[in-house]
């Protein structure tokens, strides 16, 4: 039954693998959320040993239960604003395409508008009329990152709605919505997954940049941004590993995804089925 | 009911005032085979397109029994089989699906096309041009179908599958009394299968 084994079942495997390490550091943080808050000032500036694995903070805070807390916090974090931001850019860029032009002209606008800003002034703006914090940044981020997006999609649409196949089956008869979850969403789905897993870093990136500058989550919060931004202060001292495991950990959360989203397109793909 | 195309002009959008088609005219009546041949760049495939509602002619009007093209609803009673089927397939949807998209089609048809149950589960990428084409002939052969503009259907298939392919649409046109319009640079083939044959003026 070796045959059997092809690649688009490792793929499936390995894409349940990387959603499971996901899910498990999400949860994780979730749990231990407390323990990453309790100060223990006998136990403060620890570098890296058994009982703690990531050393502890100045303050004697357990650097590994501060960094699952907050990836934990940015993977739900990127998770939604790239979600939303994605989905906002499949249904702009969608009607721009198939509503006419003047509806055309009113999103290209947008989306020109949109890029024309300065990308940090934008999301410090949205935050700051969102009243900062937790929702402050969900809707800056989500808010500001569907422009390019919906281009890419809107170029698409067009070129597809010129697709034989597609003039094809609306002269059958086929429903103008049948043909467009048909016909359509499939061919959307690789740049829509694309789109996803590119937004994810640039996501986190984005709000732990606007937490730097004070527009975003309150200090307090684990967030990988502020965990970063304050050990820049204690790096020239020689600790190290305040900045080294939460940061090789954000990248590994990041490279997660991008594999995970890699292998749900590859099983997408027909011509994958021989592979 | 036939198919009327009248005084029919038309230009491609970034051509200016070039026509590709100018002022041409063509009436296919039912269970007529009216051959088209014409030089390349003539605007044969163009005119296949305007009669089978793809594109709006500049000027002039497309007919079907007196009505506008355009004000039919649902399957349209004119199809049109592209001269490449693997652009008029979805590459991402297996055959099965494709043709079963606007209902059931008959066991008959697939039968009669050799379209083998196995291919059904395949996609596009993975049959030649000739089986791919066969999906192209079944999918259109519809009840409500009244005309079939073959746009070089089998110029790239040998010359088996040629034959088999025009003895079924032959047969089929004449036991449901078809128009087809059919678009060839083989003037035998023309020849043996159209009862007249039109040429393309410049």
């Amino acid at each position: 039954m070796k045959k059997d084994w092809n690649r688009r079942k490792s793929a499936a495997v390995l894409f349940s693998a990387c959603a499971f390490v996901l899910c498990a550091v999400t949860a994780a943080g979730l749990l231990l959320s407390d323990y990453a808050m309790e100060t223990d000032f006998t136990q403060k500036n620890l570098s890296p040993s058994l009982s703690h694995l990531f050393g502890t903070d100045w303050m004697g805070r357990d650097m590994l239960a501060r960094t699952l807390t907050g990836l934990s916090l940015s993977i739900r974090i990127g998770l939604l604003t790239a979600l939303v931001s994605c989905v906002l850019a499949l249904l702009l860029g969608t009607a721009a395409a198939t509503l006419g032009r003047r509806v055309d002209a009113c999103i290209s606008w947008c989306v020109d508008l949109f890029l024309g800003i300065p990308h940090i002034l934008l999301v410090m703006l949205l935050s700051l009329a969102f009243g900062k914090g937790l929702a402050g940044v969900v809707a800056g981020v989500s808010l500001s990152h569907w422009p390019a997006l919906a281009r890419v999609v809107r170029a698409e649409v067009f070129q597809l709605r010129q697709a034989p196949y597609l003039l094809a089956a609306e002269k059958l008869g086929v429903s103008r919505f049948a043909v467009a979850r048909r016909h359509l969403l499939p061919h959307l789905l690789a740049q829509f997954l694309t789109g996803l897993i590119l937004q994810f870093p640039h996501a986190i990136l984005h709000e732990a940049s606007i937490t730097f500058l004070g527009f975003g989550l309150s200090p307090e919060q684990p967030a990988v941004g502020i965990i970063l931004s304050e050990s820049m202060r204690y790096l020239t001292t020689g600790k190290w590993w305040l900045a080294l495991f939460p940061g090789l950990s954000l990248v590994l959360v990041v490279l997660l995804f991008a594999r995970m989203g890699e292998r749900l397109r590859q099983m997408g793909n027909p011509a994958s089925v021989h592979q | 009911m036939t198919l009327e195309a009248k005084q029919v002009s038309f230009g491609y959008a970034g051509q200016g005032q070039e026509r590709v088609l100018r002022q041409v005219s063509l009436t296919i009546r039912p269970g007529e085979r009216v051959g088209l041949s014409a030089p390349s760049g003539r605007g044969k495939t163009t005119l296949c397109k305007l009669l089978a509602g793809y594109e709006r002619p500049d000027s002039g009007q497309i007919h079907l029994g007196g009505k506008p093209l355009a004000s039919f609803r649902g399957f349209c009673p004119v199809q049109m089989i592209w001269q490449h089927p693997e652009t008029a397939l979805d590459p991402l949807l297996r055959l099965g699906e494709t043709l079963r998209e606007a209902g059931p089609v008959e066991q008959r048809l697939l039968d009669a096309l050799h379209i083998s149950p196995a291919w059904l589960s395949r996609y596009p990428g993975e049959l030649s041009g000739g089986e791919l084409q066969r999906f192209c002939i079944a999918r259109v052969l519809r009840p409500g179908l009244r005309f079939l503009l073959c746009d070089e259907i089998t110029a790239m298939l040998d010359l088996i599958t040629q034959a088999q392919i025009w003895r079924f649409l032959m047969e089929e046109a004449d036991r449901r009394r078809l128009g087809l319009l059919i678009v060839s640079h083989n003037r035998q083939l023309l020849k043996a299968l159209c009862t007249r044959v039109e040429q393309l003026e410049k």
